[in-house]
């Protein structure tokens, strides 16, 4: 093979690595260096390794932090629930209804995620039927409201990244091959059994990379905090958006935004490690 | 008793669909109340619950009378319109780079691919603004569509590379044993056969880009998009007329979508009838 012909795929590469390069992973190095900075915003932020950022941002943080991690555990938690029958329906039991059902599960990405959001907080207000039906099944009491409290933020968190939930567990489900749940029943195994021991195993690739695309996103979600809870629901998110964009402290922005990030890119790596590139990629990847 | 143990029993039986179709609906209640109380008729114009006030179609005649909320759409289409041009190009030869060639440096490819799909949007953000604030870039259209791009790229080549992974090379084979030249036989064979994964891909850009609002939200400076129109004016009460642009946006993504759906079953069950589909893919020189 000519020289000619080995440079071609650097050719086909160059421009999309020179963009990812220079506006994700180079703006990651100067949020690194804004994070180590220190001074005030009247007279200037200069860079004099403040490592204390890193260790003062979490720990001011520390209740928005906690908050971070149970509301999306939860939304993940929930979403799975909600996802993997849904999704076992779709593989198995859907017949010709199965485009349209994915079509369904699709379907809110077409609105703007924030009118979404919004409609939930329609639904969801205080002169709702919603609200009304909830208080007359004492889940809500009489005068109280569901706007505004934590089970208000998961469920629109749970809501807003249910697809990405689906759709891995679905690809996942499509290509479980039924014949061993039947040669599992074949031996005299129940169904629970055979869910248990066949279905369960054979879809973990499916559910754990469910799980990270819902987490994720949910984790570093600021949205639905913002408008479906009140002051005592920010996450982590709101934190660092209200830190950089209104009160401009950015080397503290930074250093919160840089230690999540150092966060998912480890669960990340992690995953990459045991099971490769696939959940993101869509289908195996050849080694190189 | 009978009837009861009867009713039971096809509960049970059907317990799988009915939870499906629950989940479903859960998923497009929010789309369904954006639609409805598009033609609420409200006092002051502003979004409310219920149709309380009677139907009215006020707001979809008077869609385009928001001189601001025009503006705002208008941004976020041009801008969606010119990010998914560019993302598309560019993340469509990495795909072919991917699949179609063996190189040094794939792994780290695929990792630089899929790390920023991984990564919560308000980090992506805060990291551009960062580097932004850094070299005293002046924020606006250009870092939106700079931050759009980026954002764009990595779910261009997922899409386009799973089109290609599933792609037959003999008719490409053929041309090259008819002396088409490599560069007519992309443009004649390769682009007309990937046009439908392309477009799926350009399709999916164009929805992540006007539906922005976190990556949007740091680096727009004065612009405003669709998405930031709406948050500004969340605060005092939205304008019933973004509920109907939404549902007019909803309805073009979703015919658009059905469309490529439609077109890419078409061409599956024709490929399904060509009997030399099972057959093993020819080794290719220089690739295997």
């Amino acid at each position: 093979m000519s020289l000619r012909q080995r440079l071609v795929p650097y050719w086909l590469l160059a421009p999309g690595l020179l963009w990812l390069v220079v506006f994700f992973v180079v703006p990651m190095y100067f949020m690194g260096e804004l994070a180590l900075r220190s001074g005030s915003l009247t007279s200037g932020y200069t860079f004099d390794w403040a490592w204390s950022n890193f260790p003062d941002s979490l720990s001011g943080h520390t209740e928005q932090i906690v908050r971070s991690f149970f509301y999306a555990g939860t939304a993940t938690l929930l979403a799975l629930l909600i996802a993997y029958p849904l999704a076992y329906a779709i593989a198995f039991r859907a017949g010709r209804y199965k485009a349209l059902l994915l079509f369904a599960v699709i379907a809110p990405f077409f609105t703007t995620y924030l009118i979404r959001t919004i409609a939930w907080k329609t639904i969801l207000s205080d002169s709702s039927p919603v609200v009304g039906v909830l208080q007359t099944l004492s889940l809500v009491p009489p005068d109280g409201r569901v706007l505004a409290t934590s089970g208000a933020v998961i469920a629109g968190l749970t809501y807003n990244f249910l697809p990405f939930m689906v759709l891995p567990l679905y690809a996942n489900l499509e290509r479980l091959d039924l014949s061993l749940v039947e040669a599992a029943k074949d031996l005299y195994s129940s169904s629970r059994q055979a869910f248990l021991k066949v279905t369960l195993p054979l879809t973990m690739p499916g559910i754990v990379a469910g799980v990270l695309l819902t987490f994720i996103p949910a984790f570093g979600d600021y949205v639905n905090a913002q408008i479906l809870g009140g002051t005592s629901q920010a996450m982590v998110g709101n934190v660092i958006q209200s830190l950089y964009l209104n009160q401009r402290n950015y080397p503290e922005a930074a250093a919160l935004s840089f230690l999540m990030m150092a966060l998912i890119l480890a669960i990340v790596m992690v995953y990459i490690r045991f099971a490769g590139t696939e959940a993101f990629m869509g289908d195996e990847e050849e080694s190189a | 008793m009978a009837s009861m143990s009867r009713a039971w029993a096809w509960l049970r039986r059907n317990a799988l669909p009915i939870y499906a179709g629950l989940a479903v609906a859960y998923m497009l209640i929010p789309i369904v109340v954006i639609a409805v109380f598009s033609f609420g008729a409200t006092p002051k114009g502003k979004l409310t619950f219920g149709l309380d006030n009677g139907f009215t179609t006020e707001y979809w005649r008077s869609a385009f009378s928001l001189p601001d909320l025009n503006e705002a759409l208008f941004t976020s289409l041009r801008l969606a319109t010119i990010s998914t041009l560019i993302s598309t190009a560019i993340g469509t030869l990495m795909a072919i780079a991917l699949v179609r060639h063996r190189f040094h440096g794939r792994r780290l490819t695929n990792l630089l691919i899929v790390i920023p799909m991984a990564t919560p949007e308000v980090v992506i953000g805060a990291a551009l603004l960062s580097m932004f604030i850094y070299a005293s870039f002046a924020l606006g259209f250009t870092t939106l569509l700079i931050a759009h791009v980026m954002f764009s790229i990595s779910f261009v080549v997922v899409v386009v590379r799973s089109r290609l992974i599933g792609f037959d090379r003999h008719l490409e084979e053929a041309a090259a044993d008819l002396y088409a030249a490599p560069l007519t036989a992309f443009r004649t064979i390769t682009l007309p056969l990937l046009a439908p994964g392309i477009i799926a891909a350009a399709l999916l850009a164009f929805s992540l880009s006007i539906d922005d609002f976190v990556i949007s939200n740091f680096n727009s400076g004065t612009t405003v998009t669709f998405p930031l129109y709406v948050y500004g004016v969340s605060l005092r009460g939205v304008p019933v007329q973004v509920n109907v642009l939404a549902t007019m946006l909803f309805g073009l993504i979703a015919i658009a979508v059905s469309l490529v759906l439609w077109q890419q079953r078409r061409a599956e069950k024709m490929a399904s009838v060509r009997p030399e589909q099972e057959a093993t893919p020819m080794p290719v020189p220089g690739v295997a």
